[in-house]
């Protein structure tokens, strides 16, 4: 259980290190979500933002500039022909998973440090009534988003037209993510504002990560034979 | 033995369905829906045909998975396909009703939209193993398996978020005149799911066939 761990950590610190070097992926993401905002402004806002629409326009941000940075975490393991040398790694397949979901988390975590302010700004949501539950609704969304999507990008990395095919996969598939994830948020930013409903949907994205990672894990396992 | 009970099956479809009009046209009129509600006799056989043709490609790419049986592959395959054909017949014949009982086209309510989120679940299915190359059936039985598993939280989260539709405790409150029509259009769904099932299921073995002979030319 821990070599799993260390070598997921090893595989993840691979992935930031590439990262830091180059910070293609940081970059290019997060100015995607911000480009996303720009659109929702002109979409949504009349005299002023419409009224709780915040809570979708953070969502539908985060899962756009997600499934991006998704796309291009296999794309350069193909694109150095060095996927195979990971999974013939002697470690178990789940690590090689873990790893790469650790990478996406951190890298949209950060995204969301810089999105999540934007939102509050521009769209006038209370941020701060809240702060310890928003972040842990994030936080939960974040990771079953990034588990279903890890589990899909490594999948297709090979299959011929994989960028379109990975969206058209994974919405339907984290619907319920973002269900709770929009609901959670909206009850908090809402006029009167309901905690519990919030919390609720806390608990809901907990049990729903949980069954997304242990499928994940089963499934990656599984699908990366070669 | 199935390519053999295929015909009986069809044959008894066909007959079940002949006569399912006539059988609809006498049933009681409902009190509130009058003569709306009885589009209800082929949607929710439909429907729960559709979430049978779910569970079994589910289990079927769970299978394959587990034990890479081309069997259970085709199964699968097939199962999907049904799974997006009856969904569509939900899809068309839910709006139809609710636009005269509700007054709207489409309502965002729990079982529509988890109905919806499936067949778009079982749909990607379908692309992934069309548009995919080699390696959709791995591909496609992984998403098999996902959509198992996660159609039923969709339909939990869709369910908390808001709720209009009838819920299933209507079935069993059915007054006799009407369950006895259901369940008479029920089988005949259930006859025609297994039927085409085994249709689909032999032209999937059969493909796979042909594909193997003309790679065995090529080599």
């Amino acid at each position: 259980m821990t070599r799993t761990l260390q070598a997921a950590w090893t595989i993840a610190r691979k992935d930031l290190r590439i990262e830091a070097r180059s910070r293609e992926l940081v970059y290019t993401t997060l100015f995607f979500a911000v480009a996303c905002l720009l659109v929702f402004a002109f979409a949504f806002v009349r005299e002023r933002p419409i009224d709780n629409a915040a809570a979708g326009i953070l969502w539908v941000a985060l899962a756009f500039s997600g499934t991006l940075a998704l796309g291009r975490t296999f794309e350069r393991e193909r694109q150095g022909e060095t996927l195979r040398a990971l999974l013939l790694a002697p470690v178990e397949r789940g690590a090689v998973y873990l790893g790469k979901l650790i990478a996406l988390l951190l890298l949209m975590a950060a995204v969301e440090m810089v999105v999540v302010p934007i939102v509050g700004l521009l769209f006038s949501a209370p941020l701060l009534r809240a702060p310890a539950l928003l972040a842990g609704l994030l936080a939960l969304g974040t990771v079953g988003f990034a588990a279903i999507g890890t589990l899909f990008a490594a999948m297709l990395v090979r299959a011929s037209s994989r960028d379109v095919l990975l969206p058209i996969l994974l919405y339907p598939m984290t619907a319920p993510l973002l269900i709770a994830g929009v609901q959670g948020t909206a009850a908090i930013f809402a006029d009167e504002p309901n905690l519990v409903l919030a919390q609720n949907w806390l608990a809901m994205l907990l049990f729903f990560d949980a069954v997304v990672v242990t499928v994940a894990l089963w499934v990656f396992g599984a699908v990366m034979t070669e | 033995m199935m390519n053999r009970l295929v015909p009986i099956l069809l044959i008894a479809a066909a007959v079940i369905f002949g006569y399912a009009p006539f059988l609809i046209r006498d049933s009681p009129a409902e009190d509130t829906m009058g003569v709306v509600f009885k589009i209800f006799y082929f949607h929710v056989s439909s429907a729960l045909t559709m979430m049978l043709s779910a569970i079994v490609c589910a289990i079927a790419s769970a299978a394959y998975l587990r034990r890479r049986s081309r069997t259970a592959d085709h199964i699968a395959l097939a199962a999907a396909e049904l799974a997006v054909v009856f969904g569509a017949i939900v899809l068309i014949t839910g709006p139809l009703w609710a636009r005269k009982s509700w007054g709207f086209w489409w309502v965002w309510d729990a079982r529509v939209t988890s109905t919806l989120v499936m067949w778009m679940m079982f749909s990607s299915y379908l692309l992934l193993r069309k548009y995919a190359g080699v390696g959709s059936e791995t591909l496609s039985a992984a998403v098999g398996v996902f959509a198992g598993v996660m159609s039923p939280l969709v339909y939990k989260s869709v369910d908390i978020w808001r709720t209009q539709h009838p819920t299933t405790n209507v079935l069993p409150s059915l007054p006799p005149g009407m369950r006895g029509v259901w369940l008479w259009c029920l089988v005949g769904f259930l006859l025609l799911y297994v039927a085409l099932m085994a249709l689909r299921t032999r032209l999937a073995a059969s493909q796979a066939a042909l594909d193997d002979l003309h790679l065995a030319l090529e080599d």
